[in-house]
Order: structure tokens, then sequence, then C-alpha cells
């Protein structure tokens, strides 16, 4: 058992520790939720990019360097550790292409990966609707098969980043007499500037249009934008969960990033003596350092060739989680300036708040940690 | 990097588990709880012929260790001691192991006799044994003096041998027998080393009861998990329910996020690396203990139920050499961020 890093890791360490400080912007982007800030993420996307290090886990042929979870998890701390701007293009990178390596055709990752990688298309998801929440399963969007393609009706909605984003991808119903809900569904790729797209942007809680409605009115999405087999939707969306992405989703270099501020926070503002502040701070270095020692121990089961499924669950809903405290003791280190509302760690409490809801709401999550990894009885609902 | 125990290790874990489940401990912590340290003497020869007591002695006094103590493999042993609640002073025994290695005339009395159980010993840190107690672990009392052969004192630089031992004082968990050691006794070594030696103990001692309280943790987690599922109310087991299924995700969530705080500490044994082990381990047993005795409802909360020995447990682990604020201080004092 051992926390080494081989020679290798360490001389890719000192190559990225060396291009971010010669390139994080010294002054932070303007927020990306933003027009004018996702412009700027964009670009940086395209820096990054430029000397490959956009998806440096990614194969070479499509942008990448081909590197390991553990060359990815040394990136992913210098990346933060550098106060380098968060990823605009972080649903693509982290949920399609997945999928895409999966389940894909080698046109579609030809075709789809390299602009995601430059940033040139950026990309939104779609899988909420008004009636289909964390029941994801009972969605009633429909593609009706065309001539070379099919048609897409229907509503989505909380589709983050699509106020301003390219193209979208989420789960159809192609099947409406299929027997079950979560059969009969089709995941499709398809583009947010297309005929019948209406794009209505979404206030977030702090007015900033960080996702979005989608009225889609007979959208066609050609043949070559469907990934897997038609019906086969729920079971590759549900596929990559258990996989990588379970890790890759919130890396442990944004959060041991995240503490170190919030240390030098506390030394240069807090109270010495206010002991339950300091715990708060204390808890906050131990949680960093748990989840970057969880994550280190899936890659080591990765790596020996072992896959973790329902562990993912375990994962989202403690960083979500530790997001929101971290920032929450930020705040009240910042006292009165915790109400202005404009600074990083405002903005940082904002975004934190929505990580128990999305990508499967924490209260999904615990029933999946109770009924997979511990063989709690179903409730009486029907799933 | 390859942060997962290797083969044997994880089977070193199992076997103790196995002998542990075989050997009925309820009935030893019951008797150990009484005054009558008998069967668990006898449980502790077992665990020292699995090599457990043994992996705190270095090779060099019959032990396994190489130089010093073995961490991880310690840490796979005290998670099971834990798991089964051992009774005796498990922890005390190997942290006395600890701060021997370096005073030979020690260690050579003691330590084979410690690796084999033939010894079972308590120990005591005195504040002034360390001018900074980095876990908050010195205390008054040593664990289980009645039942010890031994008990160490450290007071200053010196260490000694008390020559006894004041009456029983009543823990919160009657498995854990407290006593003050008598002032005075025979001197065994003194100077700056005893002084090192003992601050190198608390740490072992700590570490070893995080490793305790995550297999205190488990135990509970899983007898709560049995019970759910076997209990009915209004027609269904009460673990399909949401409000019980949700408690019992956060209980494993904290004790799956303690477990590579362990072993994060057993690779480096670096003061803050075993505090945070120490906090989260601590709190996440102590959650079990909490979320077991909701769950079970009445029952839970009777001596008669098994149950008890591990409830009873958590929370004096929780504060036994490292209470969550001074390692919560431990921890950020080595957290200085580069300006």
């Amino acid at each position: 058992m051992d926390l080494e890093h081989t020679p290798e890791e360490d001389a890719f360490r000192k190559e990225a520790r060396a291009w971010l400080a010669a390139h994080v912007p010294a002054d932070p982007l303007p927020s990306l939720e933003t027009e004018e800030g996702f412009a700027a993420h964009r670009q940086w996307e395209a820096r990054l990019h430029a000397d490959r290090w956009s998806v440096v886990s990614w194969p070479e042929e499509y942008g990448g360097r081909g590197v390991d979870l553990f060359k990815w998890l040394v990136f992913e701390e210098e990346y933060y550790a550098a106060g380098a701007p968060g990823r605009v293009s972080q649903n693509g990178i982290n949920l399609l292409a997945p999928t895409l390596f999966d389940h894909g055709t080698p046109e579609q990752r030809a075709r789809v990966l390299p602009p995601m990688a430059s940033g040139d298309v950026v990309w939104a998801q779609a899988w909420s609707e008004p009636e289909a929440g964390s029941d994801l399963a009972s969605l009633r969007s429909r593609a009706e098969r065309t001539d070379g393609g099919w048609l897409l009706t229907g509503q989505k909605t909380w589709s983050s980043r699509a106020a301003f984003a390219d193209r979208a991808f989420g789960i159809f119903r192609t099947d409406p007499d299929a027997p079950k809900a979560h059969q009969g569904l089709t995941y499709l790729m398809f583009d947010l500037r297309a005929p019948g797209v209406t794009v209505r942007p979404i206030g977030r809680l702090d007015g900033k249009p960080a996702f979005a409605e989608l009225f889609l009115d007979r959208v066609f999405v050609p043949d070559e934008d469907v990934i897997g087999q038609p019906g086969q939707g729920w079971r590759i969306a549900m596929s990559t969960t258990g996989n990588e992405r379970g890790l890759t989703l919130r890396s442990p270099g944004r959060f041991l990033a995240a503490a170190d501020r919030l240390v030098r926070l506390w030394r240069d503002t807090a109270d010495p003596s206010d002991t339950a502040l300091r715990d708060r701070v204390a808890d906050a270095v131990i949680g960093a350092r748990a989840y970057h020692l969880f994550t280190c121990a899936n890659a080591s089961r990765f790596a020996a060739g072992e896959s973790i499924g329902a562990e993912s669950s375990l994962n989202k809903v403690f960083w979500s989680e530790y997001d929101i405290a971290l920032h929450e003791t930020a705040l009240d280190l910042l006292g009165p300036e915790g109400e202005v509302s404009d600074g990083d760690w405002q903005e940082g409490y904002v975004f934190s708040l929505a990580g128990p809801v999305y990508a499967g709401t924490n209260e999904i999550q615990r029933d999946i940690i109770a009924e997979r990894l511990l063989g709690l009885p179903k409730g009486r609902l029907a799933r | 990097m390859r942060f997962l125990l290797d083969d044997e290790q994880a089977e070193f874990g199992r076997t103790l588990d196995r002998m542990l489940s075989a050997a009925g401990t309820p009935r030893v912590v019951r008797a150990w709880a009484a005054g009558d340290p008998g069967p668990g003497r006898a449980l502790w020869s077992r665990l020292a012929e699995a090599g457990v007591f043994a992996l705190a002695v270095p090779e060099a006094y019959d032990g396994l260790g190489p130089g010093g103590p073995l961490p991880v493999e310690l840490a796979v042993a005290y998670v099971e001691l834990g798991r089964h609640v051992v009774p005796g002073p498990v922890v005390e025994t190997a942290a006395a192991a600890a701060l021997m290695a370096d005073l030979p005339a020690v260690a050579k009395e003691w330590l084979p006799r410690i690796a084999s159980s033939e010894a079972v010993v308590s120990l005591r840190l005195d504040e002034a044994a360390s001018p900074r107690d980095p876990y908050g672990s010195c205390g008054p009392y040593a664990l289980d003096a009645d039942a010890a052969d031994a008990v160490f004192t450290v007071s200053g630089d010196e260490l000694r041998l008390a020559p006894g031992h004041g009456p029983l004082r009543a823990s919160a968990d009657p498995a854990r027998r407290l006593f003050r050691p008598s002032p005075g006794g025979e001197l065994l070594a003194s100077g700056p080393v005893v002084r090192e030696s003992a601050a190198r103990a608390a740490g072992w001692a700590a570490f070893l009861t995080a490793a305790q309280s995550l297999g205190v943790g488990l135990a509970l987690l899983h007898r709560t998990v049995a019970y759910t599922k076997q209990r009915t109310q209004f027609g269904a087991p009460i673990g399909s329910f949401q409000a019980v299924k949700h408690r019992i995700a956060d209980t494993l969530l904290a004790l799956e996020f303690a477990r590579p705080l362990l072993f994060g500490a057993a690779l480096s044994m670096a003061p803050a690396d075993i505090a945070a082990a120490k906090v989260a381990a601590g709190e996440a047993a102590y959650a079990a203990a909490r979320t077991a005795l909701q769950l079970h409802g009445a029952i839970g909360y009777t001596e008669e139920l098994d149950l008890s020995l591990w409830l009873r447990k958590a929370r004096p682990l929780r504060d036994a050499w490292g209470t969550p604020g001074a390692c919560r201080a431990t921890v950020l004092d080595a957290s200085v961020p580069a300006p």
C-alpha cells in the first residue's frame, strides 16, 4: 500500500505546473454564467487545448495526452492549485465524452471530440423535463422517426450552460409503447441552434443564466447523432455513472485547493479564540484530504482492474455537501463582506448550493447507497 | 500509487474477523466488565498467536516489525478488534510497545512479553510528558490497570512502573475500567529520549484508537442494517422507509470517508494525518452509535442487548487518546499554505 507518485508522474506535475504558472490569467475571468464570461472561458479552453492541456486523459488523436487516472489527478491538483478558471466545457468532457468512448462510433468520436476539446463546441445537457426530475425515466419528450433521422418534440429544462452553449445531449422517448418507462428511450445529440429549438435562459438563484429551458418543435436530428442503438438510451446513460465518471465529475484537486484558500482566509481574518469556526475550517481540511484519499483508493481499484458502481453515489453525496459546508465557512469568516455578492467565495457558494440537486439528487443517491451497497429493501414506490 | 491493501493484508483482516466472530466476544466483554479478565486474557493469547501484538514490536525483540511497529497491518488488526469489541488495554499495550522501542533496557525486559501477550500492559501519559499535547491525549487514568501486568507512566522525561492504582472509576463503557495509577514507582528510564518516545507513543495510541473506532462504527452499521431488514412495522421492513435508509446511508458515508484517512495516516504517521483520522473515525463511529440507537428503538436502549457493548464504546473512543478539538487544532497547525 502506498501513495507514491512515479518519476513520470512527478515530471508530468512539473510540466503542468510550469505551463499553468505561465498561462493562468492573472485576474479571474468574469463569471462563466454570463455571456461575457462564457466567451472568456471558451477562449481559455482554446488556450488549454493549443498546448494539449484541455483533456489530458483522452487519447492523443482527440487532443489529449492519453494519461491514466493518476496523472489526471496530478493535473487536476495543479490546475486548481494554480487558481485556473472553471471549465465551461465540463458537461461535455465529463458526461458526453465518456459515453462516446463507451458507446459511440469511431466516426462520432472523430467528429464530436476534437471541437469539444478545443472549446469550439460547448455542450449542454438535456436530461430533466418539467415532469421528469428525479424520476427521469418518466420523461415525455419524444423523437419520431423520419427520413434519415429523428424529429424531437417536447420540453427539456434545467439544462446547464444551455443559455450560451452550442449543442446538447440527452435521452428521448422513441417507443411510447414500450412496456416499462425506462425502455424505448434513445440517446441523442442535437444542435441548440437548429430550426425548431427555442432556448429560454433561466436565472439561477443569483440571477445569472446558468441554465435554460429548451422548447423543441420537430427538431431534425440525423441518424449519425444517435449514440448506441435506439431504445438503449437509458442503459447507455446509466452505464457511465459507475465508471470513471463517478470519479472525475469533481476532482479532489479542486477541494484541496479550496481548503488551502480557506485556511489562508482563516489565518488572515479569524479570531484565533473562536474555536467553533476553527473546527469548521479544520473539518474542511480533513474533508478535502478524505475525498482525495478516497479517490486515490478508487483510482487504485481501477488500475487493479476492478470497477466501481453504486459507490459513486457515496462520492456524489460527499462532495456536494462538503462544497456547501466549505463555502458557508468562508462566508462566515468574511463576516459582513460575506453578504456582498461579487466575490469568488460568494459565487462559489451559490454554485455549491445546486450540488445536492443536480447529477441525481442526494435523496436518490442515498436510496442507491442504502439499497445497492447495503441491501436494504426497496420502498413501496415502484421504480 | 497503489492505495489498496495487498492480498495478504486483506486476508489477515478476514482471518481475524472469522476468529473473533467464532470466539463470541460479547460474553468475553461482559466478563471483563464484571471484573473477570480470564476469558479476555485467553482471547488475547489467541490474538497474540495470530501475531497482532507482535506487529507493534520490532523484530529484535521477537516482534514482526523490521524497524518499529507495522502501521498498515496494525490498522487492519485494530479495525477488527473494534468490530468485535475486544476488551482490554489493546491500544495501551501497543502504544507502550512503541514507547519502549528506543529504550533498550526496558525493551529487552518487556517487548518479548508484549509480543506474546504474556504481558498485558497499560499506559498513562502525563500532561508534563509533552510540552504540546497534539492530540489532547494526556489524562489521569490508566485503562484496565487491575487486569494489566504492568502500568507504565510517563511524567516529564521520566518513565516509571506504577506501584499500584486507586479504586475503579466506572466508565460510560463498563468494559473500559479506569484507574488512577499510584504516584512514584520504579524509575525505568529518563531523559529527552523518554519525552520523544512518549510523543511517539501518543501518536500510535491516537492512530490505533481511530482504527478501533472505525471497526466499532462498521459493526454498529451492519448490526443496524440487519435489524432494519427484519424489523417490520406498518406491514413493511423499516429498512424500506426512506427516513431510515437515508440515516443509514449517511452512516456508511462517514465511515467510508474515515477509512482512507486511517490508511493515509498509516503511510505517513504524521501527527496531522493521525489527528485527521482520529477526528473522522471517532465522529463517524459516534454517529453510527446514534443511528444504531435510534433505529433499534427501545430495545437498543437496553443493557441486555449485545448492541450496548458497541453503543457504549463509541463515545469514549471518540475522546480517548485524542479529543476532537485538540486533533482539529493539530490538523490546522500543519496546514499552512505557502503565502
